[in-house]
């Protein structure tokens, strides 16, 4: 990425100080890219409703009594919409983008219905999407942090003990290509004949997605310290738990967070898919579920970009943390 | 209660007998690799079953091994069935869809910078999301069939694919480059004789991360519409009739098919990139 002009040429820092021009030149290094992908994909979205909400409008469009062709709804049945939107093409532009229940909603339509539920109903309402994702994200934490102190926990056994990095570690391996997923109804319905329900059950299914990522970080950044580092403090006659506390424990934090930010998003998605099988009445996964029984789009839509707008967060926020720890630790960027 | 015990006694044995194996003259054999983790394995799964027994704990909660092992063999017609819909038909044709689109979309990028600056951070941002969410709106589009598994599968690996292939091609140092210019190669020459194998760890990380993906995908996607087969469908009926012997069959299916799955890219992997650090020793 040596691309751009360097600071110093002709004109690149006119009548601003570096810090500003710094910024400028990142701003157009990756986010006028960003952007024009974003608006692309978007474009590429309105251009897809079109096709895919043809036979809607046309049928739309007939029922108005409007000319069509071909005119007999038999003809038009075993027609594609792409075909469709081809011999109508004022119609299938026109009716889109504000069908109720449309194959695919229109980008501004879902937009109004994230709206709707996250600032127009009070956040306690069972229509409130703040409601749904914040449901979601209890189970969320609570398996991430079961998660993570698992992972962490299964790191410093490994690392300190030969047996364990010799026997444990390749079935954690093998323990993540076994699709959990298959197993999460199961755990759900195990846990609840034994009166457990509730938020456990899909933080069970978070913590297994999350405790890999962490253990594999972790084995690797506790082992990240050089000889020479563990030498030094052999010279100075350093405890097992001195070592692990003043040079394993800080050297391992850079690779800590990066799994962190792994597993958080792991565990988001095993919260959301613990919702499923079970027909939970509350979540993001319910809201996806509820959509798809009653072919309510708008509502998959919304539930979807919601729940990717609640990863973002977390795993912004986790970022903010690692800024705000490292920096202070003198290992920041 | 002796069977508890008995089992204790046993994870104790075997605990010890790995310790020695850990530290005795022999741990640095291929032997010892093995034979570690698979006695590891063994008395587990022998703990499972004595407590199992010992404590009577009834069948809702969980069979024990043998049980399950029993189903797996009686039922093996049905998991086999259960086994082509879901993996060969769903998330192998998925995967390969996927994974190629991904590849053609990162070979697209890598020759434009500016798609690249774009694209990187996107993917990056898309492979975080949980993808799996649009299950029920694909199922919807392409019906209950395998069809609407393997987009589910095709959209859940595109995105880490495409972040690996990309910063895999970007792999190479400057030296290299420079000596590819230096003997006056084209782009295709560059791309195709440093590149792309230098890239190759980078596109089988992503490969094997996509294997998972796959499996999860086309199962998640049957939750929310299938014909009457296929893991996912056998799963969530089977919990609804209790019979969780069954659960643990297809469980053990999909488990077999995951790790082959990983395994077999894996092995792939290690004849492709003999030559990286990691595989050499």
């Amino acid at each position: 990425m040596t691309d751009t002009a360097p600071l110093a040429a002709q004109g690149a820092g006119v009548g601003r100080s570096r810090r500003v021009a710094l910024w400028m030149r990142g701003l157009a290094h990756t986010l006028v890219p960003v952007a024009t992908v974003v608006a692309a994909l978007i474009a590429l979205w309105y251009l897809a409703c079109v096709p895919m909400n043809a036979s809607q409008s046309v049928l739309n469009a007939a029922r108005a009594d409007v000319v069509v062709s071909p005119e007999s709804a038999s003809d038009r049945r075993g027609m594609s919409g792409l075909a469709l939107a081809i011999r109508n093409p004022g119609v299938a532009v026109t009716g889109a983008f504000a069908q109720d229940r449309a194959r695919l909603p229109a980008p501004h339509q879902v937009a109004a219905e994230l709206w709707a539920g996250t600032a127009r109903e009070p956040v306690t309402s069972n229509r409130s999407l703040v409601y749904h994702a914040w449901v979601t994200l209890s189970a969320t934490l609570l398996g991430f942090g079961f998660g993570t102190a698992l992972g962490i926990a299964l790191a410093v056994g490994i690392v300190h003990s030969r047996v364990m990095d010799m026997s444990v570690m390749p079935w954690a391996i093998v323990s993540q290509t076994v699709p959990i997923i298959a197993i999460a109804p199961m755990i759900i319905v195990v846990l609840y004949s034994i009166g457990i329900q509730g938020i456990v059950p899909k933080a069970v299914i978070s913590a297994y997605l999350s405790f890999f990522p962490v253990v594999v970080g972790m084995v690797k950044g506790l082992r990240s310290p050089d000889a020479m580092q563990f030498d030094l403090l052999a010279t100075y006659g350093a405890s097992k738990g001195q070592v692990f506390g003043k040079l394993r424990l800080p050297s391992s934090l850079p690779y800590l967070f990066a799994s962190l930010k792994i597993g958080i998003a792991a565990s988001l998605i095993g919260a959301i898919v613990g919702e499923l099988p079970t027909g939970a009445s509350a979540g993001l996964g319910a809201r996806l579920l509820a959509g798809s029984y009653y072919g309510q789009t708008e509502q998959i839509w919304a539930a979807l970009f919601a729940a990717a707008i609640l990863a973002a967060l977390c795993v912004a926020l986790i970022g903010m943390i690692e800024k705000a720890l490292l920096g202070r630790m003198g290992m920041g960027s | 209660m002796a069977l508890v015990i008995f089992a204790l006694v046993l994870w104790a044995a075997g605990w010890a007998l790995n310790a020695r194996l850990a530290s005795g003259p022999a741990r640095e054999t291929t032997a010892a690799r093995l034979a570690v983790p698979i006695i590891f394995g063994a008395t587990l799964l022998a703990m499972w079953e004595l407590i199992v027994r010992g404590l009577d704990v009834p069948m809702v909660i969980l069979p024990a091994p043998s049980v399950i092992a029993e189903t797996f063999a009686a039922r093996l017609p049905t998991l086999w069935e259960d086994f082509v819909q879901t993996f060969l038909k769903g998330a192998l044709s998925g995967y390969l869809i996927g994974c190629a689109a991904a590849f053609a979309v990162a070979i697209v990028a890598d020759r434009f910078d500016f798609l690249k600056r774009g694209l990187l951070p996107v993917g990056n941002f898309m492979a975080a999301l949980p993808i799996v969410g649009t299950a029920p709106i694909l199922v919807m589009w392409y019906g209950f069939d395998w069809q609407s598994k393997a987009a589910v599968v095709v959209v859940m690996v595109f995105f880490p694919m495409l972040v690996n292939t990309v910063a895999g091609l970007s792999d190479t140092a400057a030296m290299q480059r420079d000596l590819m210019r230096t003997y006056g190669a084209s782009y295709l020459q560059t791309l195709v004789k440093l590149r792309l194998p230098s890239a190759m760890p980078f596109i089988f990380n992503g490969l094997k991360i996509s294997t998972t993906l796959a499996l999860i995908g086309a199962i998640v996607a049957e939750f929310f519409g299938s014909p009457i087969r296929g893991v996912g469908f056998r799963i969530s009926t089977s919990v609804g009739q209790l019979a969780l012997d069954m659960v643990w069959a297809e469980i053990a299916v999909a488990a077999l098919a995951g790790t082959l799955f990983y395994g077999a890219i894996a092995l792939i992997e290690k004849r492709v990139t003999f030559w990286h650090p990691s595989h050499r020793s």
